[in-house]
């Protein structure tokens, strides 16, 4: 019996937040958002391998990946496919801006409902936002069972898999059936790098939209390659009720935002003594470095 | 009605630090909004635990007693909690922000429509108008929370949506018992009537604790030892400011080759990359070899008895001494200046 998977990898592209050095402060001490590169979450790589090495194992898996943002994000479908993907859609509306991450996870539950997969993996939680929610709540709207902090599938036959955890302190090995939710921990393996052949098959993917922006200029047609073409899905594809999509479908909402302002622009001397050592201390902890 | 209810998360039979944390400033918030305060606790042979909640002021406890619930599962507890939340109708429901919480408060805000605001650091009451609807909402709970990777502090709020919910971060908040313990009211919950097989469709197989792996990767704060440490046994204040501060201990590779510490820790070009929020360099002159490794840290500081080490140029504090003076002093000064 030939064994396949339709797994879906959830990913999204995110501003480099470990990447706040001293260049991508502004004047202010307050962060520059514009001068941070956006970037596939890191997790989500994870993840990707994860659902890659389920392929190695059983080739007939088709691994897509999905990822709701605006036009841009479709650079992370494309890393993804550099990898090992087979596909990928994009999820983009202008009445998806504005979502939590119940507002998010309805829409992702949706365009899963349409797609239909056995196995969904994704990044514990993105770096932007550190929130870890997304995974779980698209579990529960799709009524699915859920495996969080996954370091390792171990084994996965058609009925049921058996997932390695990692806890605060310690591990846990459990079995599900599928399909199921699972989301990947930063300790599980790295993502492979990209491989050649499938950078020069998908060099030229791209959507709809960016063929007609022009964007990628290439010799070849859309059309001419079905593969070549990363689907955009807006409500009107993956339906629903449009006052769960966006603002309207989000009960939080941010009342207020403070910047963390960096003083310390050069090197301030400090001697060992104990007074200096205590406005040290003060001022950390006053722009919440540390405590 | 319209209570505050602190979800407890047991661990081998003892209620977790951070629940009581959390049942110590739900207690005062619950008296800043005139309500009470009840628990859910979900387990095996947990009663004996009530007499503790109500130490910490815990008016009614919901208690699901079950075998199959000695450890946590997904499913089975979010179904527990989801049944009490819906008909006790709080106003605010608290977790923590611990692996189990993570887990469990997102798949509980969504079957319920609510919002949940992950890893707050502070919780506070206050009031929030809405000038597009000119309308004022009062008593609103005020999620405190850093985001953007640390760089922003936010304030989250769920003007119209009950409960509102939100995951608290381990240590951050004061434990406190009250002198007199409280009246406490058990509420059994009937849990045959709520869980069926489906709900245990994912079982644990194999589960253990195991040591701690060395992360420095993803702490955020680090202090890196250098030759300048000099031995060991003088990592050893490293270690402790380490675990004072909440971080990790790194070193550079001359640190690793005199065999002070473990080559995991090595931080550098021949080691890791790391980024984190707060790099304290100790004895570290700063080849670019290490350098090149911690650069992009966000804030910098060195600790070395040559003021004109290569060091100083990046840090954007450079202390001029003996680390075994400093660092018991850095100790010393936090613990005086946090809380």
């Amino acid at each position: 019996m030939t064994k396949a998977f339709k797994i879906v990898v959830l990913a999204k592209q995110v501003p480099d937040t470990r990447n706040v050095g001293k260049n991508a402060m502004k004047e202010d001490g307050t962060v520059n958002r514009a001068a941070l590169p956006a970037i596939f979450n890191p997790e989500d790589m994870n993840a990707l391998e994860q659902a890659l090495r389920i392929k190695d194992k059983y080739p007939e898996s088709k691994v897509l990946l999905l990822t709701m943002g605006p036009g841009r994000a479709a650079d992370i479908i494309r890393e993804g496919l550099y990898r090992g993907a087979d596909g990928g859609i994009l999820l983009t509306d202008r009445k998806f801006a504005g979502a939590d991450t119940l507002a998010t996870s309805y829409a992702i539950s949706m365009a899963l409902k349409k797609i239909d997969p056995d196995l969904i993996f994704a990044g514990r939680q993105a770096i932007d936002g550190d929130t870890a929610q997304v995974g779980p709540q698209v579990a529960q709207k799709l009524d699915l069972p859920q495996i969080t902090y996954a370091e390792e599938v171990l084994e996965i036959d058609k009925t049921k898999i058996q997932v390695k955890r990692r806890l605060e302190r310690g591990i846990e090995i459990v079995e599900s059936s599928i399909p199921i939710v699972i989301t990947v921990h930063a300790t599980a393996p790295e993502c492979r790098p990209r491989n050649a052949k499938q950078l020069m098959k998908f060099k030229h993917a791209r959507t709809l939209s960016e063929e007609h922006d022009n964007e990628h200029n290439s010799y070849l047609p859309l059309y001419t390659m079905d593969y070549l073409k990363i689907e955009e899905w807006g409500v009107n594809e993956i339906g629903g009720d449009e006052k769960n999509y966006g603002l309207s479908g989000s009960p939080t909402k941010v009342k207020k935002i403070e910047n963390i302002v960096f003083q310390a622009k050069e090197s301030k001397k400090l001697s060992s003594s104990v007074q200096d050592m205590d406005s040290l201390m003060k001022e950390l902890i006053a722009s919440h470095t540390i405590g | 009605m319209n209570n505050i209810i602190v979800y407890i998360e047991t661990d081998n039979g003892k209620v977790c630090d951070v629940s009581l944390e959390l049942l110590t400033k739900a207690r005062s918030l619950s008296v800043q909004l005139g309500c009470k305060l009840e628990a859910i606790l979900i387990g095996q042979a947990v009663e004996p635990l009530v007499p503790l909640l109500a130490n910490y002021g815990v008016t009614k406890a919901h208690i699901a007693d079950d075998k199959r619930l000695e450890n946590y599962l997904t499913l089975p507890y979010s179904e527990i909690a989801i049944s009490i939340i819906k008909k006790e109708n709080p106003q605010i429901v608290l977790f923590g922000a611990t692996s189990i919480g993570r887990d469990l408060a997102p798949r509980v805000s969504g079957a319920l429509n609510s919002g949940l605001t992950a890893d707050c650091t502070s919780l506070e009451i206050g009031s929030h108008t809405d000038n597009k609807a000119a309308k004022t909402y009062e008593n609103l709970l005020y999620q405190i929370r850093p985001a953007f990777g640390g760089n922003i502090i936010a304030t989250i709020i769920n003007p119209d949506h009950r409960p509102q919910m939100a995951t608290v971060r381990e240590g951050v908040m004061k434990s406190e018992p009250l002198r007199r313990p409280t009246e406490c009211e058990v509420c059994k919950v009937d849990v045959e009537k709520i869980l069926n097989d489906t709900h245990f469709i994912v079982k644990i197989i194999e589960r253990h604790i195991e040591e701690k792996k060395i992360d420095i990767k993803s702490s955020s704060i680090l202090i890196a030892g250098g030759f300048g440490v000099g031995s060991k046994e003088n990592f050893d204040l490293l270690y402790e400011l380490a675990k004072v501060l909440g971080g990790e201990v790194g070193a550079s590779r001359a640190a690793v080759d005199a065999g002070f510490v473990d080559h995991a820790r090595q931080i550098g070009q021949t080691g890791v990359t790391v980024r984190p929020k707060l790099y304290i360099a100790v004895g570290i002159s700063g080849q670019i070899q290490h350098t090149a490794g911690m650069d992009q840290s966000a804030m910098i500081i060195s600790i070395n008895t040559d003021a004109s080490a290569p060091i100083n140029q990046i840090a954007d504090y450079a202390i001029t001494g003996d680390f075994s003076e400093v660092i018991p002093r850095m100790i010393k000064a936090y613990k005086n200046n946090s809380k």
